[in-house]
């Protein structure tokens, strides 16, 4: 079956000498959301931006169901795109903006009003039909914005940070509008980000970018339990580091040594050796707070002493020092048998448990 | 100074000036007022001397007033040299800003979004006759005109100077407006299966047409008005400044100050107007 | 036809008319003056030449450099002129009007007259500055003057006055633009810090306005530099400027190389001092966020 959108080794480099895209191959299949991720500049826009053809690939092809169109104009293509800024029409009704794509088509009038109001009504806009864009509220113009891509049936939606101008309550309301939509519609969505969160709400796929190229695609579950990178491990969620340095290599498992407490991971030994330097990266809320004593079987323990005690209404996140440069940090989501109260204060001594699977292995570089 | 005594004295003096018209808490303030006032008045002064003095039933313009007459209203519109120099004018005028705008348009475009070899100097000329006192460009296309073209002074070579001094007029406003012109909107109008042409049509032009029409009225406004270069490039046809210039040679008429009077009211009216559309009222910038 | 192929042949539909027009009506003139002010006459023929001698006899001849000098001195005294009088007006709208729109009236009131007919701008002052004109009628009325004085028309101070009174509107718009761009948060913060008013007006206002008044400043000069309709209406016998000059060149003196010559130096003049604030205007750009 041949993908929905295909990118085949891309690269755009801009005026000035910046590489955008960097030789990067995508595929994306029919149906599926994914979303790229990545800080600012990393070339996430300019990869859409080439799929919808408001830019050419310097190298490289561009195919949309098979067919190359890395010379087709974004007018002959059959991708829509949904603007950051909305880019919505000042000088038109919210129905004409809607409409605007099969006025120039040459669709008739009668089957234009038609699928204008199927549209508003899909994003629940149908009272606001003329009303002018500057009348509207950041979260309407946005849905002004799908409807109008929308409209034109396209194979794929190309999202471009649409989010990233609302406030945060709007922002997470609008994202499971933008789920539900994407199950109900059941076409292919691409979305660009730089809000991990999003990526990992809405994506079937994320494709982690950074310098024009891709640093890692998966589910957002592998890509948040099994981060290829540091970069990953950091970009997504939170992630502590310990520098380490291996003491012993195993099939199945590697030994170890940070400040002389000895961990143990469960990891392919491939390619690792006695005396590295390595990093071992673990989220907040794998390790456990022990105070006193008893650990889960085949836990590793980490001795530290408590020195950051953050309330965050549902959780609190301690800073725990245990020799390294930052304190560890560790999540503990409070409950009804768990309160603020309950929990150790800083300066007590205490060990974390974090057992081997939940951790991941990565050569240390240097200055991560 | 502590914190909170900087804090409490920015209070205290916003306080105050939340019930002055003008958040004056200085006298200082009260006599940049007047300055202010005075070179207001004086800008005025003029025209309103010319207007008082139109009425004037006097044949010189002294003090104290005579009294109220139509007299020179009526002198000016009953001079026919006059009123053929106004057609001329009204004609000169359509012609050329019809001219600015149509080559205005495409220049501002070009010079918005264009990258082409040699654009520097193409920006650079555009803009000179804006800068250029008019004399050197009436000169200049005046001799190649008689000289180099053969041709005779007309109103014709009137009408393509000021098409040629005028069209940075339009040319900059609009490529000012398309500045402030959100480009996503094209991106956006491409998107959704537009081809470049419907794309300026649909989107691109109802947005900058506030900005055509009021460059334009300016330019119109503009020629109506223009000396320097109208001197070098009349013929036997005179426009309105023209005849007044080669009037005033002989003389001051009080007919001039009715004839300017009107001049002056209709020209404002006009340009109130080419400002009100030209500035950009923002909800029309495209956010 | 390939995305390339396809823009080029947009662009030149777009370009095509005004280049065209800029080529042939502005390009080419001027390349014919400048040629111009190389020939010689031998009367009462012109003479296409190459010769410098047009040039040699502005920079030899004293009545030229006469000339010249008076029209430097009265451009500065109405580029300086027109500043005084356009600052404290432009600061006061500026800064000093709290309502929004009462400010945009009180501008647009200031800026409008700028495109009103010049002429007759420049007219009135010949009736207000004359014999028998409102003010000296009015000095007598008033008790002020026995006599009408023949000091204030036909002399340097009436073109000067009825030039300054030109530009002020022209400056006001200059100025606005520059400092209307100062975010007030700026003076906030030197007065917060301790700053006096006029220190503050001197240390930073006036820096950061500085760009809009050069540009105007220029244009202002170059504009006045060329002029001759002041002088014509209220100059007096010692009032020829440069351009009364040139006017006079392809008028009754016949002269037009030596008239072209005239022309080009002053174009040259002003396109350097254009070039010159343009430089300093972009040197002195700071980013005001």
């Amino acid at each position: 079956m041949t993908n929905t959108v295909e990118l085949d080794r891309v690269t755009k480099t801009f005026p000035g000498g910046i590489t955008a895209v960097d030789d990067l191959s995508l595929a994306v299949r029919e149906g599926e959301f994914v979303t790229l991720l990545g800080p600012s500049g990393c070339g996430k826009t300019t990869t859409l931006r080439m799929i919808a053809g408001f830019e050419e690939p310097d190298r490289g092809r561009v195919y949309l169901d098979g067919e190359d169109v890395t010379d087709l104009p974004p007018y002959r293509r059959k991708v829509n795109t949904v603007f950051q800024d909305y880019a919505l029409f000042p000088h038109m009704s919210v129905a004409q903006n809607v409409g605007y794509g099969l006025r120039v088509a040459g669709t008739p009038r009668e089957e234009i009003v038609k699928r204008v109001d199927e549209a508003l009504r899909l994003v629940d806009l149908l009272d606001k039909k003329n009303v002018r864009p500057s009348a509207l509220s950041g979260g309407q113009k946005q849905r002004v914005g799908l409807a109008r891509a929308l409209i034109r049936n396209p194979k794929v939606l190309l999202l471009d940070e649409p989010l990233s101008a609302l406030d945060v309550k709007l922002r997470d309301a609008m994202q499971v509008e933008l789920k539900h939509l994407h199950q109900k519609l059941g076409i292919t969505f691409l979305l660009v980000t730089h809000d991990q969160k999003e990526a990992l709400i809405l994506s079937d796929r994320v494709v982690v970018m950074e310098s024009g190229r891709i640093v890692q695609a998966g589910t957002p579950a592998e890509l948040y339990d099994r981060p290829a990178t540091p970069y990953v491990a950091n970009f997504i969620g939170v992630s502590n580091f310990i520098r380490a340095r291996v003491k012993r290599v195993a099939p199945n498992e590697v030994e170890a040594d940070a400040n002389g407490v000895g961990i143990l991971v469960r990891t392919s030994g491939a390619g690792a050796t006695a005396g590295d330097e390595v990093l071992l990266s673990v989220r907040p809320e794998k390790a456990q707070l022990l105070v006193n004593g008893a650990a889960p079987a085949g836990a590793n323990r980490i001795p530290g002493r408590i020195v950051d005690h953050l309330f965050q209404g549902n959780l609190v996140r301690l800073g725990v020092d245990i020799g390294q440069k930052q304190p560890f940090l560790v999540d503990i989501q409070l409950n009804l048998g768990l309160g603020d109260s309950s929990l150790p204060r800083p300066g007590t001594t205490v060990t974390l448990a974090v057992h081997p699977s939940a951790i991941s292995l990565f050569p240390d570089r240097g200055g991560r | 100074m502590t914190a909170a005594t900087l804090e409490r004295n920015r209070t205290v003096g916003l306080s105050r000036t939340r019930r002055m018209p003008f958040g004056s808490k200085h006298a200082s303030d009260w006599t940049l007022g007047i300055a202010a006032a005075a070179v207001v008045a004086f800008l005025y002064l003029p025209v309103v001397v010319l207007i008082i003095f139109s009425f004037n039933d006097n044949n010189l313009t002294t003090w104290p007033l005579a009294g109220f007459t139509w007299h020179w209203y009526q002198n000016a519109f009953a001079n026919k040299e006059l009123m053929i120099a106004l057609g001329n004018s009204i004609y000169v005028a359509s012609i050329a800003t019809a001219l600015c705008v149509v080559l205005g348009v495409p220049a501002g475009i070009a010079l918005d979004r264009i990258d082409f070899p040699g654009k520097l100097l193409f920006r650079r000329l555009v803009l000179l006759p804006l800068v250029l006192p008019g004399i050197v460009t009436g000169l200049a296309m005046m001799i190649m005109f008689t000289k180099v073209l053969g041709l005779s002074l007309s109103l014709t070579t009137v009408i393509l100077g000021h098409g040629t001094a005028l069209v940075s007029v339009v040319a900059t406003q609009v490529f000012a407006r398309l500045q402030r012109f959100n480009r996503r909107m094209e991106e956006a109008s491409a998107d959704l299966g537009a081809r470049p042409l419907q794309t300026f049509w649909m989107v691109t032009l109802p947005n900058i047409r506030s900005a055509i029409l009021g460059s334009a009225l300016l330019s119109f406004t503009l020629s109506f008005d223009e000396i320097p270069v109208t001197y070098f490039l009349t013929g036997r046809d005179n426009t309105l400044p023209m005849y007044i210039y080669s009037t005033l040679r002989r003389g001051i008429t009080p007919e001039i100050n009715a004839i300017g009077t009107v001049i002056v009211l209709a020209s404002l009216v006009l340009i109130v107007l080419s400002i009100w559309l030209l500035s950009d009222r923002g909800e029309k910038s495209g956010k | 036809m390939d995305l390339d192929t396809r823009r080029r042949v947009n662009y030149a539909g777009v370009l095509a008319g005004p280049v065209a027009w800029t080529t042939l009506f502005m390009f080419v003139p001027y390349a014919i003056l400048l040629a111009y002010s190389f020939y010689s006459r031998e009367f009462p023929l012109i003479v296409p030449d190459f010769q410098l001698g047009n040039y040699l006899q502005l920079f030899q001849d004293q009545q030229y450099f006469q000339v010249f000098m008076r029209t430097l001195k009265i451009a500065s005294l109405v580029t300086v002129g027109a500043i005084l009088l356009a600052y404290p007006l432009t600061y006061f709208i500026v800064f000093k009007i709290r309502s929004p729109r009462v400010r945009m009236t009180i501008y647009a009131s200031v800026i409008v007259p700028l495109w009103v007919s010049y002429l007759l701008r420049s007219y009135t002052w010949k009736t207000i500055l004359g014999n028998q004109g409102v003010l000296n009628s009015f000095l007598i009325w008033a008790g002020i003057l026995d006599q009408p004085s023949d000091l204030f028309l036909y002399n340097q101070f009436a073109m000067v006055l009825t030039l300054t009174y030109i530009f002020v509107p022209f400056m006001v718009m200059s100025i606005f633009a520059a400092l209307e761009k100062i975010p007030v948060s700026l003076i906030e913060a030197s007065k917060d810090l301790g700053v006096g008013r006029i220190r503050t007006f001197l240390a930073v206002t006036l820096p950061l306005s500085v760009p809009g008044i050069l540009a105007g400043a220029a244009i202002t000069f170059g504009l006045t530099m060329g002029d001759f309709v002041a002088p014509f209406l209220v100059g007096g016998p010692d009032g020829a400027l440069l351009a009364t000059t040139i006017q006079a060149q392809f008028g009754t003196a016949l002269n037009w190389p030596l008239g072209a010559a005239i022309a080009m130096v002053m174009m040259v003049i002003i396109l350097l001092i254009i070039t010159a604030t343009d430089r300093a205007e972009r040197a002195g750009r700071l980013d005001l966020g």
